[in-house]
């Protein structure tokens, strides 16, 4: 009894900072300290330059007058914004998908080598996603120069005459493609190795005695065993690729004439370099809702199936 | 006729040998048990025969026909697994018609079948559930239903119960076992629990280190082991093993135990252990129940001895005694009222009837 009447006495004599001593004993107190630094990371960080860019968005070139939706209506005028629109769909999925296409072959590779030499393999696959992408679409640049790159001089000698890789349309859209596609799989094939070797080989086992031949295992077992993380392997990738700003700036600068243009590059272009910032804050701020689209559909599909397996 | 024959077996991971050459004949609709500790090769000898494991020497034949070099799929024989391994994605259903799937059977005749192997193993309400949503009995069903479905030629089971609790796998015992009164298939089943063994089994496969120890009926195997391991290794609690001598006094042969115990031998056995008299390394194995209370009534090769005890285990239908005798722990199956006390010395009662020589030295039952 002598222990329970104590604390009452002291909270008699100093109720604010027994209260206090209260709050701090709380599980939820606790554990928003806990992530407090990461709270205050993303508000400083995302939370308020998206909401800098937001009322940006709604002032005129001067930055002097409210214009409201202004920006937004003028840009819908204008054709090199659906032609941006048009680009950044296109780079994006197109390089999404064939990410995911050599990174799930990759990964099949990379798994059925003997576990002797598979980091050494692995270490080395992953060497275009390490290298900073600034640095290594520099390269590519180097072995796309129409008069004298290694590409072009390889293709010589097959009779291919020399390709404008960066300076005509098709071909600068391919090369942008390809050299994200580069840097990118290998992400793809860490996820989806990762995801195979947690397959139980006994599921495989079951399969070959069930009479599955090897592509209806791949079908049948490895393919919907890794539904959820191609899913969200395929929406991060998405956002990133969407959001790319790098490969295209320095591999083509949006060129030529606006044919490799996505909205970072344009918004770049816009708003810095044209010196209208709020319509580049305007280009920026179209990603969020068609990334948002993308991002609802496919963490419903995995929710969904979350609990099943 | 699904017989299965394998010949001089042997499997060689790098430069260690798995399974060291076995022989073995399978009789159609058979149940075989294959049992032994771990690491004994036993899952391994299962895995060739399924075409899962690759064999290094010797012959494989299904129903005649060697299937070396057959692929699993081509083999009709149908596989449990430890973890059941059922597709997480696909539901019963589709989990035991998967294999039916495969080889392009009619939608219909899939349905009579997997219909059928639901009734046979009482899952049929669970027929739209995701494995997820089953507990491991039923997993377990499901597994089974996953191979009764094929009507394989053989069933091959890969310690199906060890991953249910200890209740469950007595009663998936017993569904094995009328699941095989019903559907009279060649079973090869592997486990390293000798009571599963010996309740399942038309013949039990003893297996030591890569090689086979003993193949005979579970009676056989628990009355006349030809080896110490199997000897110790079925029956539980397991076989005393005591260092005896045998010594020839005044005509009759005697057991000597310790300076003060020593019991005559069997008159039936004299004659087979006379060469014995004087070796070394001799050992005399008796089974707990063959050691219990002392009686008014004494049958022939009975015989009294008084034991001081160290630790008493009352299991309810009996008492286990524990003492030493020789150096060897001993261990003794009393009546619950015979009075047992730990570190009190009790009358206890040797029945010599069923006793084992054995030489220690060669591991042989004499």
């Amino acid at each position: 009894m002598a222990d329970i009447a104590a604390p009452s006495s002291i909270a008699g004599t100093g109720d604010s900072r027994s209260s206090l001593h209260k709050l701090m004993q709380r599980k939820s107190t606790v554990a928003f300290l806990m992530a407090l630094p990461l709270i205050l990371l993303i508000t400083i960080l995302v939370a308020y330059p998206a909401g800098y860019a937001v009322y940006l968005a709604t002032l005129n070139k001067g930055m002097t007058r409210f214009v409201g939706f202004g920006n937004f209506t003028f840009l819908f005028g204008r054709d090199t914004f659906w032609l941006v629109v048009y680009q950044s769909c296109l780079f994006a999925i197109t390089a999404v998908i064939f990410k995911a296409l050599i990174g799930f072959v990759v990964a099949h590779f990379v798994h059925n080598i003997p576990s002797k030499g598979q980091r050494k393999w692995r270490g080395m696959l992953l060497v275009p996603w390490v290298i900073p992408p600034a640095m290594s679409t520099l390269a590519w640049l180097w072995l796309f120069d129409p008069s004298y790159s290694a590409i072009n001089y390889l293709l010589q000698p097959l009779g291919i005459d020399r390709i404008p890789w960066t300076g005509e349309a098709g071909w600068a859209r391919f090369s942008v493609i390809l050299v994200n596609v580069w840097i990118g799989s290998p992400f793809f094939m860490i996820m989806y190795l990762a995801a195979l070797k947690s397959v139980p080989e006994q599921l495989y086992e079951a399969a070959a005695i069930d009479g599955a031949t090897w592509w209806q295992r791949i079908w049948y077992v490895t393919l919907p065993m890794m539904r959820n993380i191609i899913a969200i392997t395929a929406l991060f990738s998405l956002i990133v690729t969407f959001a790319n700003f790098d490969i295209v700036r320095v591999l083509t600068a949006g060129g030529p004439l606006n044919s490799t243009h996505i909205f970072g590059t344009w918004a770049f272009r816009v708003g810095i370099e044209g010196g209208d910032i709020p319509l580049g804050a305007s280009v920026s701020l179209f990603m969020v809702p068609i990334l948002a689209v993308a991002a609802a559909f496919i963490l419903r599909d995995i929710t969904k199936r979350g609990s099943e397996v | 006729m699904a017989q299965v024959t394998l010949r001089k077996i042997i499997k060689k991971y790098d430069e260690v040998l798995a399974v060291r050459g076995i022989d073995l004949d399978i009789v159609d609709k058979e149940f075989i048990v294959l049992v032994g500790p771990s690491g004994c090769g036993k899952s391994t000898t299962l895995r060739m025969i399924a075409g899962l494991e690759e064999i290094s020497g010797g012959d494989i034949a299904i129903g005649g026909h060697v299937v070396n070099d057959v692929p699993p799929k081509d083999r009709d024989i149908a596989m449990v697994f430890q973890n059941y391994a059922l597709y997480p994605h696909m539901n019963v259903y589709e989990n035991m018609s998967f294999g039916l799937k495969l080889k392009k059977t009619p939608k219909d005749e899939i349905d009579r079948r997997v219909k059928q192997a639901a009734q046979i193993l009482d899952i049929t309400e669970l027929l739209d559930r995701k494995p997820k949503q089953l507990s491991g009995g039923q997993r377990q069903r499901v597994a089974m239903g996953r191979a009764i479905v094929r009507d394989p030629k053989v069933f091959l089971f890969d310690e199906p119960l060890s991953n249910l609790d200890a209740k469950l796998r007595v009663q998936m015992r017993t569904e094995i076992k009328k699941v095989h009164q019903k559907v009279r298939t060649t079973t090869v089943y592997v486990t390293h629990d000798q009571v599963e063994a010996m309740t399942l089994a038309d013949r039990v496969v003893v297996m030591n280190a890569g090689l086979i120890e003993q193949v005979g009926t579970p009676n056989d195997l628990y009355h006349s082991p030809i080896t110490k391991f199997v000897a110790g290794f079925i029956g539980s609690p397991a076989m005393n093993f005591i260092p005896c001598q045998l010594e020839q006094a005044a005509g009759a042969l005697n057991i000597r135990l310790s300076d003060k115990l020593s019991f005559p031998v069997p008159a039936d056995r004299t004659a087979r252990y006379t060469s014995q008299v004087g070796k070394a390394n001799l050992v005399l194995g008796l089974r707990p129940e063959h050691i219990a209370e002392t009686r008014p009534h004494t049958e022939p090769n009975q015989h009294d001895f008084d034991m001081m005890i160290d630790v008493v285990e009352p299991m309810g239908m009996e008492t286990l005694v524990y003492f030493t005798l020789a150096g060897a722990e001993i261990c003794g199956r009393v009546n619950p009222n015979a009075g047992a006390v730990a570190m009190q010395s009790m009358k206890l009662r040797a029945d010599l009837s069923n006793m084992h020589l054995i030489d220690d030295g060669t591991g042989k039952v004499l």
